[in-house]
């Protein structure tokens, strides 16, 4: 009974830790002081002035920016990822293997690599950097989640299925829609969600592959102003924002994870 | 012409090739970049000149082993921190819910820009000095979940009749543990090491923030000679930092297979 306590006890401690800071960020966004830590009363007119046009306007333009990117890389990389996957189902096992193994590169490199390695791409290939690249770099390291979120779902199928729906009459494309799609969908969905979370969170791939052109992501606009000295106030909603965003993206894939098992195993 | 398309792509495996042409020009290719940039000179011609660059250079060899340093003494305290972690959150009998696991895993998805400063923040309000003690609390801050759950994904899929048959053959817990659970769950804790090394040494702004500008870690030298167009000794530095993936990447063959199945978080 007692190690139960000290048990729990262990990872309640660790969880305040881990989570301390960003609470003291959600606390703190809620009133108006400048410095972090002063108490000036209860207000929110942070979140206000953050969104207020004119004054903020490079913020929102970089919020816009994200949002964009992140919708542009997810969806290529889904409907890449998902022809990918198909086909690699139905390689060899050798083959599979290798392509499995070329697949989890951008995984397994650090993202400084992933963003070096891009940045000398663009340059030897005389691409001039911007929004493009940008979501290429994206692309880059988002197919590969998309591929393993929706390999599985492809092993779990029937396979008899789609012969059925071919000796039926079916062609290959038909059998492609009514039967396939159906049965991955939801590994599409998923694999949507976290190449969408994957691509807003990215600082270090951006940073490489941006240009100098004055594009700004919310990563990058939160790092240059970092670097002019400190927290702006407004990027304590903004971190508030984004996280409670992230916590319930993350919230969403999870139930779905559970109730795909579910019903696994029923 | 369409006929020839449709019988193309009647064959599922021609599927991949759209993904292996992306995968070649925007995987492959840049890392043979890298190797291309880091053994030419400016004009293009073969040279080791920047291999003795960072030799002779004092400051990059001195970045590059403090970097090793700190990540050391951040993945040790990740093991340290995370596998107590790790086993209570395995273990049924403590019945732990999911969400538990869910809370632990989460700060792996908030951009490590904000988490820092975060962390700085929080440094600031207890009055804590930004420095190598706040380097160090901030690097374990950041990467502890990138270490609890590799742990976690092998202890819970772990064969408990091992266990028992241990117990049975009279081992004392003590025994168990060391004898059995930490052996089988080492593919765990390697691909955890490799979440957390690696990463530590190449951040980059992270280092920054923590301490006011004040220590530097590998991360940033690539990034400052990208950024000042040093292209070649960028590469260089960034092909030595390869050659440690390689390294540690040798111990980690076996974890790939158990990673890839179940759920995604």
């Amino acid at each position: 009974m007692m190690t139960k306590y000290l048990a729990k006890g262990y990872l309640w401690l660790l969880l305040i830790l881990l989570y301390s800071p960003i609470l003291i960020i959600m606390i703190f966004s809620f009133t108006e002081a400048k410095v972090l830590g002063n108490w000036t009363g209860f207000s929110t007119k942070l979140y206000t002035s953050l969104f207020s046009g004119g004054v903020r306007h490079s913020l929102v333009s970089a919020l816009w920016n994200t949002f964009t990117i992140a919708m542009i890389a997810a969806t290529v990389s889904t409907l890449l990822g998902t022809m990918a996957a198909i086909g690699i189902y139905n390689l060899r096992t050798r083959t599979r293997q290798a392509v499995g193994f070329v697949n989890s590169i951008p995984m397994l490199n650090p993202d400084i690599i992933t963003g070096v390695s891009l940045f000398l791409l663009f340059i030897s290939l005389g691409i001039s950097q911007g929004f493009v690249t940008v979501v290429l770099a994206h692309i880059t390291f988002c197919t590969p989640y998309v591929v393993l979120s929706v390999m599985p779902r492809l092993k779990y199928m029937n396979q008899n299925v789609y012969e059925a729906a071919l000796d039926l009459g079916a062609t290959p494309f038909q059998a492609l829609r009514k039967v396939i799609l159906p049965e991955i969908r939801p590994g599409m969905i998923s694999g949507f969600i976290l190449a969408f979370t994957l691509s807003i969170d990215d600082f270090a791939v951006t940073i490489f592959t941006i240009g100098n052109e004055g594009l700004e992501t919310l990563s990058t606009y939160i790092y240059a102003d970092a670097r002019k000295g400190g927290l702006t106030p407004e990027l304590r909603p903004l971190s508030t924002i984004i996280f409670v965003t992230v916590l319930v993206l993350l919230i969403i894939i999870n139930k779905r994870a559970e109730k795909a098992n579910a019903n696994k195993r029923t | 012409m369409s006929r020839s398309i449709s019988t193309f792509l009647g064959k599922r495996r021609n599927w991949t090739i759209p993904y292996l042409l992306f995968l070649a020009i925007f995987v492959v290719l840049p890392l043979v970049l890298i190797v291309f940039y880091a053994f030419t000179d400016a004009e293009g011609n073969f040279s080791l000149v920047h291999f003795r660059k960072f030799m002779i250079h004092p400051e990059a060899v001195n970045t590059f082993a403090y970097s090793v340093g700190i990540a050391i003494i951040t993945t040790l305290a990740c093991i340290l921190l995370g596998y107590p972690a790790a086993w209570i959150l395995s273990q049924s009998r403590f019945n732990t819910s999911r969400t538990m696991v869910v809370l632990f895993i989460l700060p792996m998805w908030v951009n490590i820009l904000i988490r820092t400063l975060a962390t700085v923040a929080l440094f600031d309000f207890l009055h804590f000095p930004l420095g190598e003690g706040a380097l160090i609390f901030g690097m374990i801050y950041n990467f502890l979940p990138f270490m609890i759950y590799p742990i976690y994904n092998t202890l819970q899929k772990m064969d408990r009749s091992l266990i028992e048959a241990a117990q049975d053959l009279g081992a004392t817990p003590f025994q168990v543990f060391v004898r059995t659970v930490f052996p089988l769950s080492m593919p765990g804790v390697i691909s955890g090491i490799m979440m957390v090394f690696m990463p530590t040494i190449s951040t980059f702004a992270i280092a920054e923030l923590l301490t006011m500008n004040n220590i530097k870690l590998f991360g940033t030298t690539i990034q400052e000679n990208i950024n000042n167009g040093m292209w070649n000794y960028g590469a260089t530095l960034s092909f030595i930092m390869l050659i440690l993936i390689g390294i540690t990447g040798l111990f980690n063959q076996e974890e790939d297979n158990a990673s890839n199945e179940g759920g995604l978080l």
